[in-house]
């Protein structure tokens, strides 16, 4: 058995973990194993050690005919190589194989956390148009045209206000 | 202009205090980002990442904590001024090993740094002395929240801030602190608490972080997850985790007082003779001696010698702040023989260890 790292030596170090109820296998040689921190318990993350390799099979199994990032032209043998992505928008051409390597590795796969203000405002701005437009058109079904007319002028305002926030 | 005159003297750095210093040397907060609509820095042009860092230099330095302070293209520091800035933990040794295309802003008093160009566009860190993760958190949110304004940084609604790894997708915040452990190693209850705490999703590191020893006792515990929780419970977490350990290692010093004093003593004994007699060491050897030194100081030992002085010796007896001293490159021996100098001098003022008579008990130096 070849070493999953180097492709070259003799696999002496096999490991086997659970991770998300999948059993992941890793066999590797004296060499990288040492290289991974593999025989060091205490800087040893094996975690950081399959980022990479059970990352890039499952990218395999699922991405097989997306073969380039269109934006980028990173491709999942540059992935399997280096154990990072290209672009940003390698998280979307990528999408199925990093959402599994993304459960084994972090509490959740939705962000929770800080958004850019920017992002922000945006989304304050879309949820109050949404709001405005399902009223606009509730108002149109009852053929209550008084209450259209104003969501109508409205929503031009709250248009208005947004793109000159944007530009200030 | 040279890197020694920019950053703080030794001393300077060694002084700045913090609470629950004794254990926790210091506390980092560091967050990672990247530009929408240019690769990743690994997978750039040379052109695309020298354009990237002057894009993002420029405005870093408009901001305000950065407005004053010190920035360079890594193309423009030689190699003992990096190791110099590793040594003091502002670059990490990849990026030391950056040339043109990447570079750092640093902040006048320090607390702030700025990578640009590792592997990500911006690595942006506050670093405080002693346990102060939350400061250091709303310091690097706010200097994050200020470059955001500017700079068209890479989001998405569903997976956070996008980054060049997966391991640091969403909020990309790490999350560490620095500790001394002498007492947890001593009484081996170590691996214990580096088994519980990787158990709770949190690694356990050496002194400059992934893949390396923890010498002089120095450990480095950080968040690894860094999606589908906010900055503030990773935060709030390992705060909680950290005060455990803290806890941990206050109890394993009184623990060792009470059952195995001599064995204590023994060594910061034999510590200080070493490191105060020796005519060449190695810096290895010195940090683990110094360990048990800034032990015997908290213990009470070296009554009129402050924690800083060992906190200033070991910085300077690194080998790049060794090397910095002397003009023409010193050979390893050189370097050996030269720290040795260097600590029988400064240790000239610090006497023996007042080792407590036996029969008294509990003298745990609080």
């Amino acid at each position: 058995m070849l070493c999953d790292i180097c492709k070259e030596k003799e696999a002496t170090v096999h490991l086997t973990q659970m991770v998300e109820g999948k059993t992941k296998k890793i066999d590797l040689c004296e060499g990288c194993s040492k290289a991974k921190g593999v025989d060091d318990p205490a800087g040893f993350s094996l975690a950081d050690l399959l980022l990479g390799l059970g990352a890039s099979q499952e990218m395999e199994e699922s991405d097989a005919t997306k073969e380039k990032c269109p934006q980028c032209g990173f491709s999942q043998a540059d992935f399997k190589k280096t154990g990072r992505l290209g672009c940003a928008d390698c998280y979307d051409h990528f999408e199925e194989g990093v959402e599994g390597l993304l459960k084994s590795m972090h509490k959740g796969t939705r962000h929770t956390g800080k958004a850019p203000a920017v992002w922000q405002q945006t989304k304050v701005y879309v949820d109050r148009l949404h709001s405005l437009q399902a009223k606009l058109d509730k108002a149109v079904a009852k053929e209550d045209y008084e209450k259209a007319a104003q969501l109508r002028d409205e929503i031009s305002r709250v248009k208005s206000d947004f793109s000159e926030t944007k530009v200030g | 202009m040279k890197i020694q005159d920019i950053l703080s003297k030794p001393a300077e750095a060694a002084d700045r205090e913090g609470p629950s210093n004794k254990i926790v040397l210091s506390s980092r907060v560091r967050l990672a980002r990247n530009l929408a609509a240019t690769p990743f820095p690994g997978w750039s042009k040379k052109s695309v990442r020298v354009e990237t860092f002057t894009h993002i230099r420029d405005n870093v330095m408009e901001v305000e904590p950065m407005r004053d302070g010190f920035h360079t293209g890594m193309e423009d520091l030689s190699t003992l001024d990096k190791q110099l800035l590793v040594e003091r933990h502002f670059i990490s040794r990849e990026h030391a090993a950056k040339s043109a295309g990447s570079g750092m802003v640093l902040s006048r008093d320090e607390a702030l740094c700025v990578m640009i160009n590792e592997e990500d566009h911006l690595r942006m860190q506050a670093l405080l002395p002693g346990l102060q993760v939350d400061h250091a958190w709303k310091a690097i949110d706010r200097l994050d929240t200020a470059l955001e304004s500017t700079l068209d940084f890479a989001f998405c609604k569903r997976r956070g801030y996008l980054t060049a790894c997966p391991t640091n997708l969403g909020t990309g915040i790490r999350v560490s602190a620095m500790l001394h452990l002498p007492g947890l190693v001593l009484g081996e209850q170590i691996n214990q608490i580096i088994q519980a705490v990787n158990k709770l999703g949190l690694a356990v590191r050496g002194l400059h972080g992934e893949g390396t020893e923890a010498l002089g006792n120095v450990f480095q515990v950080s968040n690894q997850m860094t999606l589908g929780e906010t900055e503030s419970d990773i935060v709030e977490r390992l705060n909680k985790v950290l005060l455990q350990i803290i806890d941990h290692e206050e109890n394993a010093r009184a623990k060792l007082l009470e059952n195995k004093p001599k064995m204590v003593y023994n060594h910061i004994g034999r510590a200080y003779g070493i490191l105060a007699n020796s005519h060449s060491i190695s810096s290895k050897e010195t940090m683990n001696l110094l360990s048990l030194l800034r032990l015997g100081i908290d213990l009470g030992l070296f009554p009129g010698s402050r924690a800083a002085l060992i906190e200033e010796l070991f910085i300077i007896t690194q080998p790049a702040h060794l090397q910095n001293t002397r003009t023409g490159k010193l050979s390893a021996e050189k370097r050996d023989i030269l720290r040795a100098d260097l600590l029988r001098d400064r240790l000239m003022k610090v006497n023996r260890p007042a080792m407590p008579k036996p029969g008294k008990s509990k003298e745990n130096g609080e």
